[in-house]
């Protein structure tokens, strides 16, 4: 008795292990996006996000600009380099420590910290590591000062600019609103017939009933690509051409099939004394089906909305085929993969940014609908 | 409040008939059990009745209207389910309100017919609970106050007990035996495969076999007149013992030369024709006695095993040389009064008076012909 106790508390424990070694593994690129997301664009490209909070080293580009005193045989500059107009706003949380400076661009970190460097013309430039420098010249200094690269220790920053940059700069505000306005009725128009069709395949008597399910499984198995063409066509024909009606159509097409399949196999699986008690009750179809049925399948109602939401809220392929091109009825999928791919391919923050967007609103879904999603519906009424 | 009329009724699959020749006439206010071996066919013959299983042979006649092609709804049945069936995402209130709603029935009416329904079934307490927070008894009386509700022609139970623990399978059956003395005019079909259950709720019984009816009649017909080996092994608990004879004398009474020695009288009448003919004597164990000194027995043998069950001693007897185990004539069983154990592994001679001796040729009761009792009067009724 002891060791099968002991046994299947093992067995629980590798499961138990399993599960987290399973949720860490999915978390950790969705937490690498989140991160980033609130990351600067020059921290992004210098260390991972895992390095998020510790100080990086960057190089800046800055001009002196201190006041120009004269002194015996020159002109002479002083002040901190950190407060200098062109980096200020860098080493706003406080003071940082240059490792080495230079004032060529091809060479930002020639002299190590403290150093006296000859900048040639009888110039000299000194940046000590707490940030302070000297530049003298035997000539006045025009009204610029030297032009000052240095490198320093930066701490980390985060920011909200990468969202604002996502959320308006771009017209995702209305590539987010035509998502919505695909998804949506992408989802609901499926939900409506499917819910009729398998209340009808599961539990009404006609003839050719067993064809028609044979035909819905058959049709599981084609690949939506296959339809792309001819049904583009179809669409043009009838005048529909690129639209969202297109698109709704579309979708409602291809995730026909799996809907119908899912809810009938639900529904043909809820007990027949329910749906006979109903009908010696009085209850027509419609009666039962509204009363009854959709009622007690919730759960198959939900997954597959959950499952059918997520398909089109990512959707990139039925949405670059069935909408039209122009900016204006750009979804958030080919808005990224156009317009940020193409044209901010480097930009990690905004990508990061834009992937953790999209994200967002599948979430949200997922988690209001994941409480229809529970057992016992039935308890109660048959034994 | 009606009657029922079947005419030859039948139902198959296909090529399967799972009943044919169905006749049965059901007067206002009774309350019919089917009763029958598992697999036999009842629900499916209750389901016809109530329009859920369609009629693929013969007429079915509610109140002297054809039903073959009614729906369920306007048969003016309600059906109680084995499972229950309640909705289960409704409370138990909306449960019995379902079928007034679609019937468009008013506020007032529906809230009269559920107090009233709930009062009797003492489901007051509980009428804003989901079915899931009930027990099972519980369950069961909003099951049949669902169809109280309806104020149905023709109540249909489909084994409505057989989900209940035994305590209250006992107590449930006296609950629906004083409902259906509080509403004598409705008519009720109970189905169950409990033959209890049966012989204490039936004003007739209707036993189901082998696809057709075996036998209709009150309880005690069946006890006592079993038309055939089937109803008289099928009623009564230990089973009827069914003894191999030869008929030796016709006439009023009939006797039988038994297979293992001795001999048996009884009470049916036989015809000439029956002379010699090979037959089952059916005695049941309670009806056994031992036989006088020197007397007739019917059957002797070893005692096996004694069950003393207090006011009665079950006695299982070994067959002796005949281990014929086909067509289950395994042990023979006498119940006698009192305390026998001391009679274990002793020599008994049992006997019975011939007014409790049946006798079957080719299965079926010699007291019927062509399923009509030949002398009722055979019987003396003691
Ligand atoms: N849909 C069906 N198709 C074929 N045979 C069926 C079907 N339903 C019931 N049967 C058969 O009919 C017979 C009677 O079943 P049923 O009425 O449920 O028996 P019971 O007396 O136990 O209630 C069984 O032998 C069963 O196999
Ligand atoms: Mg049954």
């Amino acid at each position: 008795m002891d060791n099968i106790a002991g046994h299947k508390s093992g067995l629980s424990w590798v499961t138990n292990i399993s599960v987290v070694v399973l949720v860490v593994l999915w978390l950790i690129p969705t937490v690498g996006l989140f991160v980033s997301s609130f990351r600067e664009r020059d921290q992004i490209s210098v260390s991972g996000w895992w390095q998020a909070p510790f100080s990086v080293e960057l190089t800046y580009r800055t001009r002196g600009d201190g006041e120009v005193r004269p002194v015996d045989g020159g002109y002479v500059m002083e002040g901190n380099i950190f407060d200098t107009g062109e980096v200020r706003s860098s080493f706003e949380g406080g003071a940082s420590t240059v490792s080495a400076f230079g004032d060529r661009g091809v060479a930002p970190a020639e002299y190590p910290a403290g150093t006296v460097a000859e900048i040639g013309d009888g110039e000299t430039l000194q940046v000590n590591a707490d940030g302070t420098y000297i530049y003298t010249s035997v000539e006045e200094p025009g009204n610029r000062g030297p032009r000052v690269y240095f490198e320093a220790e930066t701490p980390p920053q985060f920011t909200l600019d990468n969202y604002r940059n996502v959320l308006t700069a771009d017209g995702m505000d209305r590539a987010f609103i035509n998502t919505l306005t695909v998804t949506i009725p992408a989802t609901v128009i499926p939900i409506l017939i499917a819910a009729f069709a398998a209340y009808a395949l599961a539990w009404m008597d006609f003839p050719g009933r067993g064809l028609l399910i044979a035909l819905v499984v058959g049709l599981l198995v084609v690949p939506l690509q296959l339809a792309l063409v001819p049904m583009l066509n179809l669409h043009q024909r009838l005048g529909i051409g690129q639209s969202f009606l297109g698109i709704w159509l579309a979708h409602t097409g291809f995730g026909l099939p799996l809907a119908v399949y899912l809810l009938r196999n639900y529904m043909v699986g809820l007990p027949r004394d329910i749906i006979e008690s109903a009908k010696v009750d009085g209850a027509t179809d419609f009666q039962l089906f509204v009363k009854i049925i959709l009622p007690l399948s919730f759960p198959a109602l939900a997954a597959f909305a959950i499952f059918q939401f997520l398909w089109t809220w990512n959707d990139l392929l039925v949405a670059k085929v069935f909408l039209p091109s122009d900016d204006a009825s750009k979804v958030m999928t080919v808005k990224i993969a156009d317009d940020l791919l193409g044209s901010r391919g480097g930009d990690w923050g905004i990508l990061a940014t834009a992937a953790f967007v999209s994200i967002a609103v599948p979430l949200v879904v997922f988690f209001t609908m994941q409480r229809f999603l529970v057992r016992g519906l039935l308890a109660g009424s048959v034994k | 409040m009606a009657d029922l009329k079947l005419t030859e009724v039948a139902k198959s699959y296909g090529s399967v008939d799972v009943l044919k020749h169905i006749n049965l006439d059901i007067a206002r206010g009774e309350l019919i059990v089917f009763v029958g071996p598992s697999g036999c066919g009842k629900s499916t013959l209750l389901r016809m009745i109530a329009g859920l299983e369609k009629i693929t042979g013969g007429e079915l006649q509610i109140d002297g209207r054809v039903v073959n092609n009614v729906p369920p709804a306007q048969r003016g049945i309600a059906m109680v389910f084995q499972s229950y069936a309640l909705y289960p995402h409704m409370t138990v209130r909306d449960n019995m309100a379902f079928a007034l709603k679609i019937a468009k029935k008013s506020k007032d009416e529906i809230e009269a017919a559920i107090s009233k329904a709930a009062r009797i079934l003492q489901l007051e307490p509980y009428l804003d609970r989901l079915p899931k927070a009930l027990s099972g008894g519980q369950r069961q009386r909003v099951a049949i106050g669902r169809s109280i509700v309806r104020d149905p022609k023709v109540y249909l139970f489909d084994e409505p007990l057989s989900n209940l623990d035994a305590a209250l399978r006992v107590a449930t059956r006296i609950e629906i035996a004083q409902l259906k003395e509080a509403m004598p005019d409705s008519t009720m079909i109970y189905v169950t495969h409990d033959q209890v259950e049966a012989m204490t709720l039936a004003s007739r019984i209707v036993v189901l076999a082998g696809g057709g009816i075996s036998q209709v009649g009150t309880p005690l017909d069946l006890y006592e007149r079993p038309e055939n080996e089937f109803v008289a092994q099928f009623i009564g608990s230990p089973a009827m013992n069914l003894l191999p004879g030869r008929i030796t004398g016709t006439g009023r009474q009939t006797a039988i030369a038994m297979s293992n020695g001795g001999t048996a009288l009884s009470d049916y009448p036989s015809t000439d024709a029956d002379m010699g003919a090979e037959v089952k004597v059916g005695v049941r164990p309670e009806d056994f006695r031992a036989a006088d000194e020197g007397g007739a027995h019917i059957f002797a043998g070893r005692v096996d095993i004694t069950e003393a069950l207090g006011e009665v001693t079950l006695l299982y007897f070994e067959t002796g040389e005949s281990t014929d185990t086909e067509k289950g004539d395994a042990a023979v069983i006498a119940k006698l009064g009192g305390t026998h154990s001391n009679l274990r592994g002793h020599e008994v001679r049992l006997t019975a008076e011939p007014g409790k001796v049946h006798v079957f040729r080719d299965g079926k009761s010699l007291l019927y012909r062509d399923g009509k009792l030949t002398a009722p009067e055979a019987i003396p009724a003691e």
